[in-house]
């Protein structure tokens, strides 16, 4: 029964939401126009629709005025549509005999002017009463999901994913493109603020992952396609050459000792080149997988093809080393998606005043991780590119962070990681450190005790950003030294501070391919290039595409507990999805309206989703119910109008203009 | 054939007489025409910005609005003009307000303005729309074995970061290099020339003068190049003085066309390099065309 063939009778409720709508739009007003409108029976205005007796009304009302339509003009869809759908079902109408208006998001919070504001709300009520009128009773189709689950990233906070849903017997392909797993956590001497070092507690949950009979391992790959939808997506991976295969290959590293490159010749890039590697080499003592892998940019072979091939000699009749190995492309079927593909760290070069890449004794944070840890290029020994030993180190904070030239946003971790910094550069070198802050953030559990420990050890803190490091001496103490300029705000003077060493504390940044990952998976970027979160507050491991979830710092800068949590936080929302079974599609479908298509085929080319197939006997187009998302594009497309969707039917939609435009 | 605006102001017309004789060469030879912008008048400078800025953008911007109908970019050589009329620019395109006072007085002048006016530097030109490549290919003399010590001051790139970057531009870097000088590490190339403190607190204008001379001196610069008519005039004008006071220094101070004009083979009396109070010849002979 609808607009079509009969009695429709309306329910109108309209939201106050407290003062978010009321304070601009005259709710009161607008439920009274309502109350006159075609059709409707009933039409109130309530504080919290939302609420238990604000659902509680729309059932009641439903059975006491025999309503068979029901109208909510309140928040976004997105928000509560679901709500409202669920109250309209307890009343025993079709959830889609239901059409919700936005008159927060889109009228009250937007406006100023109430009049106006208002006018606005009543027309778009108006068009939701016109529409509703011809709704439809649907169904949702429910389909399987596939329980496998494809995670991106393998830094900590993709590992710790993977282990979490590999523990609960969920099988998960996990998808690095380095040679290794551990992300930046593995580049990291220690940890702020407990100072445990950050291969000890990372390393065994490396192995763990390689262990795993529920987790697969894909390093040197790349997620090439992503098709399909929630539960049932197709994902393709292209593994790029190893040139050693990893099955044969026990790790026992006699490749690398026998290349005929005696010393390591080749900047490595572990080490931020501060190091070198042969061109057949492993990242780090404790990689994971423990393989070797062939750099055909810089192995003789690849390069002049005349290498006398001592790596396979030395590996024998393992015959793990295969110079012809192809890339692999493989299919893979799974439910969910968690993508944790993390950030990089700023630049330095971008802020030229500070040196970086001129002055050789400035380095970045990351550098000096690698200088300070036992198994970096020095061996933990803090020595200059000189190989003089500092006596006096300056600590840049905010590099590329809080920063209307550079970054505008807090990345969070670099007062910590300074502070970490300094602590370690005085037990290596014993040398005077000074940190130059904007505002010391340190919000964290034990961060504060940390930051008062650390000025009881003596480390100088100077409240002022650095404006230059110059090599320019005014004074005989400044002759050869790197000089610090800064403004010390807490007493109001210019301060230039002589020192051997400079450490620019580097802000987070969005990986370089942000933009074509977030395309590739079909979910949102913020303006700054971060991945976006469903809601800022409570869905924030959730995406705007439904089965994909976000964890670690891809969504914003973050430290490694928080990391972690979110990653927990993505695993248990990706079982949620699993352990349900199945999904349920919006019917909001196509359909084809077989006696009158002329079997054309226009809308099968056009289709983006392969949802249209041509049945040859009948000479007709037929929709897959479950694989259209609804876009629409088939029913504007049909040259003969023979496409039709639920929800979007001719009616409803000049209903709804018509609402619109009745008093323009 | 590359056409643009060119919009003297006043100081190539007095004390950067040889910036604008060397850059009117330079420009000949590299095939560029410039039309002079006809009945142009004071940009105003940094000065009257500071006591009334709504005719301060006023004087700027009918130099923009008589721009405007040649559909040219208009050149602005001198560092103050460059920036006062990016800055007018800025506030016209920025600030509606500003924009609808300035067409009141746009309409009593009889001129239109929509801000479709680009303000360029020959720097910017010369790197951008020109090229390294064809600068090389006019080469005659290369300044090989020359020490240049490259000195931007601060108007260029501040606050307005247009075409290079903010605290340590390259772009006449770039360009002597090109000529085949050698470019000495210059960390104050961005740093105060004193401006006009020299007329006002004399004390603090010459230790200005003295610090950026000093330290080219120290870097074995055997010339300091500019693009500015008032950081020109400072440390050619008043070396002496500052050098009696903090202590002596000899530092020849050209503009960056007079260096570009002796590669390309013009003489020192074509490039005004004549006119330097601290004698260049000294340093700069060598590369000078031999007198038939």
């Amino acid at each position: 029964m609808d607009a079509r063939n009969g009695d429709v009778r309306i329910g109108v409720f309209v939201c106050d939401c407290g003062s978010n709508i009321a304070a601009t739009v005259d709710v009161k007003a607008v439920a009274e126009y309502a109350a006159a409108l075609p059709g409707v029976v009933v039409s109130r205005e309530y504080k919290y629709m939302c609420s238990d007796p604000g659902q509680e009304l729309i059932r009641q009302d439903i059975v006491e005025h025999k309503l068979n339509r029901v109208v909510v003009a309140s928040c976004s869809p997105l928000l509560h549509e679901e709500t409202f759908r669920g109250a309209v079902a307890k009343g025993g109408l079709n959830p889609f005999c239901f059409q919700m208006v936005n008159i927060r998001e889109h009228d009250s919070w937007v406006h100023t002017d109430r009049a106006r504001a208002t006018e606005k709300a009543i027309a778009l009520l108006r068009a939701a009463i016109g529409r509703v009128a011809f709704h439809k009773p649907l169904e949702r189709k429910r389909v399987p999901i596939h329980p496998d689950v494809l995670i991106v990233g393998g830094g900590i906070a993709g590992i710790h994913a993977a282990l979490t849903l590999a523990n609960a017997g969920k099988h998960v392909y996990l998808v690095e493109r380095e040679p290794t797993i551990g992300g930046h956590m593995a580049k990291f001497d220690k940890t702020f603020p407990t100072l445990d070092c950050a291969a000890c507690i990372l390393t065994p949950k490396m192995t763990a992952v390689k262990k795993h009979p529920n987790i697969t391992l894909w390093t040197l790959a790349d997620v090439t396609g992503v098709e399909g939808y929630v539960g049932n997506f197709q994902v393709t991976v292209t593994r790029r050459p190893r040139y050693i295969i990893e099955d044969l290959c026990v790790g026992c590293l006699e490749c690398i000792e026998a290349c005929v490159y005696k010393q390591a010749k080749v900047p490595d890039e572990f080490n931020l080149g501060l190091g070198k590697r042969k061109p057949i080499y492993i990242s780090f003592p404790q990689a994971v997988p423990q393989i070797p892998v062939i750099d055909p940019e810089t192995c003789i072979d690849f390069k002049s093809g005349r290498c006398k091939k001592t790596c396979i000699e030395a590996c024998a009749d393992r015959h793990a080393i295969d110079l012809k190995q192809q890339p692999q492309v493989e299919t893979v079927p799974v439910g969910a998606i968690i993508l944790a593909t993390g950030y990089q760290p700023f630049d330095a070069r971008k802020v030229p005043n500070y040196g970086y890449g001129v002055y050789p004794n400035v380095y970045t944070s990351m550098e000096v991780e690698r200088l300070i840890n036992a198994s970096g290029p020095t061996g933990g020994e803090v020595v200059l590119r000189d190989g003089r030993k500092p006596e006096s180190i300056g600590i840049i904070h905010c590099v590329g962070s809080r920063d209307e030239k550079t970054n505008k946003w807090c990345s969070r971790v670099c007062c910590m990681y300074s502070l970490k910094l300094a602590h370690l550069l005085k037990e290596h070198t014993g040398a005077e450190i000074h940190n130059f802050y904007i505002d010391m953030r340190t919000p964290g559990k034990g961060y504060e005790e940390f930051y008062n420990k650390l000025l009881e050890e003596g480390v100088h803190m100077i409240r002022g950003r650095v404006a230059e490091v110059t090599d320019w001496a005014t004074t005989p103490e400044e002759e050869g030294k790197l000089v610090m300029c800064a403004e010390d705000t807490l007493i109001s003077f210019v301060r230039r501070v002589p020192v051997d060493m400079v450490v620019l504390s580097v802000g987070l940044v969005p990986q370089d391919d942000a933009q074509d990952v977030r395309r590739l998976f079909n979910i949102s970027c913020s303006s700054e290039g971060w991945f976006l979160e469903r809601h800022p507050k409570l869905a924030p491991v959730n995406t705007f595409t439904d089965g994909i979830f976000i964890a670690g710092a891809c969504q914003a800068p973050k430290d490694i507990p928080d990391a972690v949590a979110q990653a927990g936080a993505a695993a248990a929302e990706a079982m949620v999805l699993i352990d349900k079974g199945y999904v349920e599609m919006e019917p909001n479908t196509a359909y084809i309206l077989e006696e009158e298509c002329s079997g054309c085929k226009t809308c099968i080319t056009l289709c983006p989703y392969s949802a249209i197939s041509f049945l040859s006997d009948k000479k007709v187009a037929q929709i897959n119910e479950v694989l259209c998302k609804g876009c629409g594009t088939c029913v504007a497309a049909c040259p003969s109008g023979s496409i039709m969707q639920n929800l979007f039917e001719d009616e409803e939609i000049f209903k709804e203009i018509e609402g619109v435009l009745v008093n323009v | 054939m590359k056409r643009y605006l060119y919009y003297p102001g006043c100081s190539l017309r007095g004390t950067g007489k040889a910036y604008e004789e060397s850059l009117l060469a330079v420009f000949k030879a590299l095939d560029i025409e410039l039309e002079e912008l006809e009945d142009w008048n004071c940009c105003g400078a940094t000065a009257y910005m500071s006591i009334d800025e709504v005719n301060a953008f006023a004087l700027a911007g009918r130099n923009l609005a008589l721009a405007e109908k040649k559909k040219l970019d208009l050149m602005a050589p001198c560092s103050a003009c460059y920036l006062v009329l990016n800055k007018a620019q800025h506030y016209i395109k920025e600030y509606p307000k500003v924009a609808q006072t300035l067409e009141h007085g746009f309409k009593a002048a009889g001129l239109t303005y929509t801000g479709a006016v680009k303000v360029r530097h020959p720097l910017d030109i010369l790197i951008n729309d020109i090229g390294i490549e064809q600068i090389k290919a006019r080469i005659k003399k290369p300044l090989a074995g020359l020490k240049v010590a490259p000195y931007y001051g601060c108007q260029i790139v501040r606050p307005y970061a247009t075409f290079d970057q903010m605290y340590y531009p390259v772009s006449m870097d770039k360009l002597l290099r090109a000529v085949g000088a050698e470019v000495v590490d210059y960390p104050l190339k961005t740093r105060c020339c004193g401006g006009s403190q020299k007329g006002t607190l004399p004390e603090v204008g010459l230790s200005l003068i003295h610090i950026l001379l000093k330290e080219a001196g120290r870097r074995n610069a055997q010339v300091v190049a500019t693009i500015c008519p008032l950081c020109q005039f400072n440390l050619d004008a008043f070396q002496e003085e500052a050098g009696k006071k903090y202590g002596e220094v000899s530092m020849p101070v050209v503009y960056f066309t007079q260096l570009l004009g002796l590669a390309f083979g013009f003489s020192a009396k074509e490039l005004g390099l004549e006119r330097n109070i601290v004698p260049a010849k000294r340093v700069l002979a060598k590369f000078e065309p031999a007198v038939a």
